[in-house]
């Protein structure tokens, strides 16, 4: 690949951007991964397992492209497993652990609203991203069909399933303006055209989405809460306890081809 | 700031490959066409991946055959064994491969052939609607001048313009076991990234559903 950024400010941010979506991608589709097999439906088993698969093929094609970006011999496989929890850039709404149903259903509606915003604010200046970034959207769709058709029927499905849904909103509400976490020099991103605009107006598309929805159904919307540096940083338990998981096959047999 | 695709490679000097240029003059793109028509797609092996539209432009010159893959679906499993097949599927016309797997243009259902929708259904799985009602599916069987197949990125419709239909109830899925019109959306989702599941009432069949995208 021909020079990704003349400018050295620029490739570091690019990098870091690459690098925070395929994450997320990646933990979403690791947790959504486990509920293969236990879903609460059958039909509901194939589809979960069938975003996971998306997702974790999303994460795939990100981290290739930030594997040519950064050119420093990592290829995906060593950029997805071989880091330690701490290095790993996800948003801290997905630190969360699978929970409920509920749960789940809360935190996807959230993640996959907040990933169309930013997937809205992808543009043309590094065309291998801008190419991706206009097929993942077309996969997007499917997702947000599936997820807001969850959002209603839990919403109307009696005291139950709202009084789970409200509270599993509440709980990851406070953490999904995460997702647009400030990059440091984002800038300079949107100087070179990469980004059309900035995660802080992006979250402001999100939450205009979200209003259309929630507010119909009578539920809350997330609460601002302000710059959130710290939003990709420092992960919780369960997020060890999953890192553990999804890697442990690669360090069983370091180097070993499958 | 990225390299603009170039339209067409410098060939490299007759006299250092001069038999590489001789094969390249003696085969064009609708070789390589009929010879990736004999790959199959590895799940529906029925359809050929030309017929689902997954081959993007062809290149040919004194350096070899450059082809652009075009995957169905970001994420999909199967892409490895079919880039494999199509450097092994060329590798016979004696002439060096390079697939070149690619996001610039997008693989939409659009893209697959009158034909290859014909072969779906009689494998059982209902080819997708239109994404764009009205518009003409591209003929995968002409080659224009430039080598690349005919549905190019600036026809392909906008990936979010509020026209783009979706699979719902709204459209007509046709049962492809008996042609009912009456069929029902079970699941968005099925067993691979590309279909969903759906179930015809009047031969009581469950059955597979291009998602259209």
């Amino acid at each position: 690949m021909t020079a990704i950024a003349e400018d050295r400010a620029v490739q570091t941010t690019l990098a870091e951007l690459l690098l925070t979506m395929a994450d997320d991608e990646f933990v979403s589709g690791f947790t959504d991964s486990e509920w293969t097999g236990i879903a609460p439906l059958l039909e509901e088993d194939v589809a979960i397992s069938s975003i996971a698969q998306d997702e974790l093929g999303h994460a795939r094609a990100l981290y290739q492209l930030l594997a040519e970006v950064l050119a420093d011999g990592r290829d995906e496989d060593a950029l997805a497993y071989d880091r330690e929890p701490e290095e790993y850039r996800h948003a801290r709404l997905l630190d969360h652990a699978r929970g409920d149903w509920a749960d789940t259903i809360a935190r996807r509606f959230l993640y996959e609203l907040a990933d169309e915003a930013r997937l809205a604010s992808i543009g043309a200046g590094f065309k291998p991203l801008a190419d991706l970034v206009q097929k993942l959207r077309r996969e997007e769709r499917y997702h947000r069909m599936h997820v807001v058709a969850w959002i209603e029927r839990l919403a109307r499905g009696g005291p139950e399933p709202r009084r789970r849904l409200e509270a599993a909103l509440r709980a990851q509400g406070l953490d999904a303006p995460t997702v647009f976490t400030p990059l440091s020099g984002e800038a300079a991103l949107i100087e070179a055209g990469i980004l059309t605009r900035g995660l802080t107006e992006a979250e402001g598309a999100w939450r205009a989405d979200l209003t259309t929805i929630l507010v119909p159904l009578g539920l809350e919307l997330p609460p601002h809460i302000g710059p959130t540096p710290d939003g990709r940083q420092g992960h919780s338990e369960s997020f060890r306890w999953l890192w553990g998981e999804f890697t442990s096959v690669r360090r069983s047999e370091g180097g070993v081809t499958w | 700031m990225a390299a603009p695709r170039s339209a067409g490679t410098t060939p490299i000097a007759a006299s250092n490959r001069p038999d590489a240029n001789d094969r390249a003059q003696t085969i064009d793109v609708l070789g390589v066409v009929a010879a990736l028509a004999g790959v199959p797609d590895p799940e529906i092996p029925a359809v050929s991946i030309v017929e689902l539209g997954m081959i993007g432009e062809i290149e040919i010159d004194g350096s070899g055959i450059r082809v652009e893959l075009l995957p169905t679906f970001v994420g999909c499993p199967a892409l490895e064994i079919i880039r494999d097949s199509v450097a092994d599927r060329l590798g016979m016309l004696g002439l060096p491969v390079h697939v070149d797997v690619s996001f610039a243009t997008p693989w939409t259902t659009d893209r697959i052939s009158p034909a290859g929708r014909e072969k779906l259904r009689g494998a059982g799985f209902a080819p997708p609607p239109q994404v764009r009602p009205g518009r003409s599916l591209p003929v995968l069987d002409v080659v224009s001048a430039n080598g690349a197949l005919p549905m190019d990125a600036a026809s392909a419709p906008d990936p979010v313009a509020a026209d783009v239909r979706t699979t719902d109830d709204a459209d007509v899925v046709p049962c492809p076991y008996c042609g009912s019109e009456q069929t029902t959306l079970e699941n968005l989702f099925g067993p691979t990234q590309c279909r969903s599941i759906r179930h015809c009432p009047d031969c009581r069949q469950p059955f597979e559903a291009f998602k259209p995208i």
